[in-house]
């Protein structure tokens, strides 16, 4: 070696111009051989963010809806019937320190028409349940029409309708005087609820008040299931002795169950039907990847000249290398920014449509933009390789 | 002119009688069934200063003596010498820092980047030199200017003529001051009239100080050169 011979580095300003001349010069090339890349890169961007983007939009549901609702049904005795609430049961488990609300429901096996000239057996699977007077808020449903039922309608005929019950029974509206034909008499109807995500037993119920069953439809007054909710931070102590407060004498033929344990599943279960599509992303990469290769390739033959200059005007073998590998790979990142900005374009369109906030997450962009460049290295590599080893004498000679 | 050509000789080394170049019994062959010599024992020296013209028909070796000359080759057997430094004991690399930093080339075809200025054209000849980028475009500008480019700068090399572009090309080879500068063919994509203007500045160049070797088929280009080394069938056949 002799001193003060050896070939300095290009700084990485000049190392970014060199390596893009190919790009510069031939843009229409550079951009098509790109698009591949870009594609794939859209593809994995795109499903990654409308995947967590719905988980988002899922879990704020579930936080507007509450975790800390548990409801307490009435299980089965170990002779398998159907077990029975004491009626002390809801008075029992609002003694239960962090319950904050306690609503029930109790079942009839009343069938409930539009009127009575409907067959018997047309009864569309309604239920008719008595419910307590504060139910819509502890399941966290409103009154789309009319008004719910009230310490006085709870004594008279009147009934108010599930989302899904007054759709079925082909009621859309409440006016004064509406009746239906419910347990063989007329019931005036006082109001219609929104959905109840969290109880959709609730929505294909009709609702009386627990005194009026008991006077007309023939309740003996248990109920079947209670709502609890309770401070968020202690649902599960709640929970655990739930079964043995409602029913101290056979807790275990009590059912407690969480409702947005469902819907928080449903959240976790998201993005189960992503591998596919980001196999398809994949499958898109790797022809991009072919087309980067392809294109450097080409590239380097036609530039054989400008090779075989830089060669002459003192750039070494490694220089020509990381040169041609440098534009593969900056080929390729550009591919792969352009394929993040058509996902999260995607993404935020999408999930603005579904009223979900957008979310891109830095998994997906940054796992994007590495993959571009790992394609890039990969590409670029075989071309980089034989850019250097063509001797700068045969390719000065070809013009 | 001649006072901006100055301004670019004083910074041209090896002014004196040591020699630049020296070939010794060079040889170089083509092929190995059966072997096509190119060079056969080729010697001489080119001292700094000097304007040699290597001249001969097709097919007389003179481009592989250019690019054995130039270092882009390695001779099969014989010595190469360049400021000093004996080829054979040099790795790759370091003979790519002697091309980036004591040989210029000037090319028949130009080979200059159509979608780069002429300043960024000229300042790419100091790219792998280790100068940073402002003073490659304020060399660049230097050495436009002594080849009477200095008003076109910011064009790019389609909006040249030849002449000019190979203006832009001897620009580039000067711009680094090396030791010497091998010029092949130069004139050889160029009209008779644009040819003499380039030899002209060749020669105003090598007045200023440069050490020039041209590399010609043309005699009258040849007979232009106080030099002449004639070359037939990879031998040297007169050096006067």
């Amino acid at each position: 070696m002799h001193a003060g011979l050896d070939s300095p580095r290009l700084s990485l300003p000049d190392l970014a111009r060199v390596a893009s001349v190919g790009l510069r010069t031939r843009c229409v090339r550079a951009a098509l051989s790109a698009l591949g890349i870009a594609i794939g890169v859209a593809a994995i961007v795109a499903v990654l963010g409308l995947s967590a983007s719905s988980q988002a939009g899922l879990l704020a549901e579930i936080d507007r809806l509450g975790t800390n609702l548990l409801t307490v049904t009435n299980g089965q005795t170990l002779f398998g019937q159907t077990a029975e609430l004491p009626l002390t049961a809801p008075g029992m488990t609002r003694r239960i320190g962090p319950v904050t609300q306690v609503q029930y429901t109790g079942s009839t096996s009343a069938n409930v028409y539009r009127s009575p000239y409907i067959p018997a057996v047309n009864t569309n699977g309604l239920a008719v349940r008595a419910a307590s007077i504060g139910l819509p808020h502890a399941v966290r449903t409103t009154v789309a029409q009319g008004v719910y039922l009230n310490a006085a309608t709870a004594r008279e005929p009147v009934a108010v309708l599930g989302a899904q019950a007054a759709s079925l029974l082909g009621i859309d509206r409440i006016y004064s005087g509406e009746r239906i034909w419910l347990g063989d008499m007329w019931f005036y109807l006082a109001g219609i609820l929104n959905p109840a995500f969290l109880a959709p037993e609730i929505d294909d119920s009709v609702l009386v008040g627990f005194p009026a069953a008991e006077r007309w439809l023939g309740l003996d007054g248990h109920p079947t299931t209670i709502y609890v909710r309770s401070v968020t931070s202690q649902t599960a102590a709640v929970h655990s002795v739930l079964a043995a407060t409602a029913d101290p004498e056979a807790p275990n033929e009590v059912d407690v169950s969480q409702p947005s344990a469902a819907l928080t599943a449903r959240a976790d279960a998201q993005g189960a039907l992503n591998s596919l599509f980001l196999g398809l992303g994949a499958v898109s990469l790797l022809v991009g990847a072919v087309g980067v290769a392809n294109i450097m390739l080409i590239g380097v033959l036609e530039r054989r000249s400008e090779i075989g200059l830089r060669r002459s005007l003192g750039a070494t073998k490694g220089q020509i290398r990381t040169q041609f590998l440098a534009e593969a790979i900056l080929l390729s990142l550009l591919g792969g920014a352009a394929g993040v900005a058509a996902g999260a374009i995607t993404t935020i369109v999408y999930a603005h449509i579904k009223h979900w906030s957008a979310v891109v997450p830095a998994t997906a962009w940054a796992g994007g933009l590495a993959a571009a460049i790992l394609i890039g290295a990969i590409a670029g590599l075989l071309p980089a390789i034989r850019a250097a080893q063509l001797s700068p004498t045969e390719a000065l000679r070809t013009v | 002119m001649n006072g901006k050509a100055t301004t670019l000789a004083s910074r041209l080394p090896h002014q004196g009688s040591v020699p630049v170049l020296q070939l010794e019994e060079v040889t170089k062959t083509y092929g190995a069934d059966p072997p096509i010599p190119a060079l056969q024992g080729v010697s001489f020296n080119v001292g700094a200063g000097e304007l040699v013209a290597v001249v001969g028909p097709s097919g007389s070796g003179k481009s592989t003596l250019l690019h054995v000359m130039g270092t882009l080759e390695r001779p099969a057997s014989g010595r190469v010498v360049i400021t000093g430094l004996d080829v054979a004991a040099l790795e790759d690399g370091e003979l790519a820092a002697v091309r980036a930093t004591q040989i210029g080339f000037v090319f028949q075809q130009f080979f200059l980047a159509e979608h780069s200025s002429v300043l960024d054209n000229v300042a790419d000849g100091l790219l792998y030199a280790g100068v940073a980028a402002a003073a490659r475009r304020e060399q660049a500008a230097h050495a436009l200017t002594a080849v009477s480019l200095g008003g076109r700068l910011k064009a790019r090399p389609p909006q040249l003529s030849g002449g000019e572009r190979q203006r832009v090309a001897i620009a580039r080879a000067l711009v680094g001051a090396p030791a010497i500068v091998l010029a092949d063919e130069p004139t050889g994509n160029l009209d008779s009239t644009t040819g003499g203007q380039i030899m002209d500045l060749i020669e105003e160049l090598n007045g200023s100080g440069a050490t020039i070797v041209v590399i010609t088929h043309e005699h009258a280009i040849a007979d232009r050169c106080s030099r002449r080394i004639r070359l037939l069938d990879g031998r040297v056949v007169s050096d006067t």
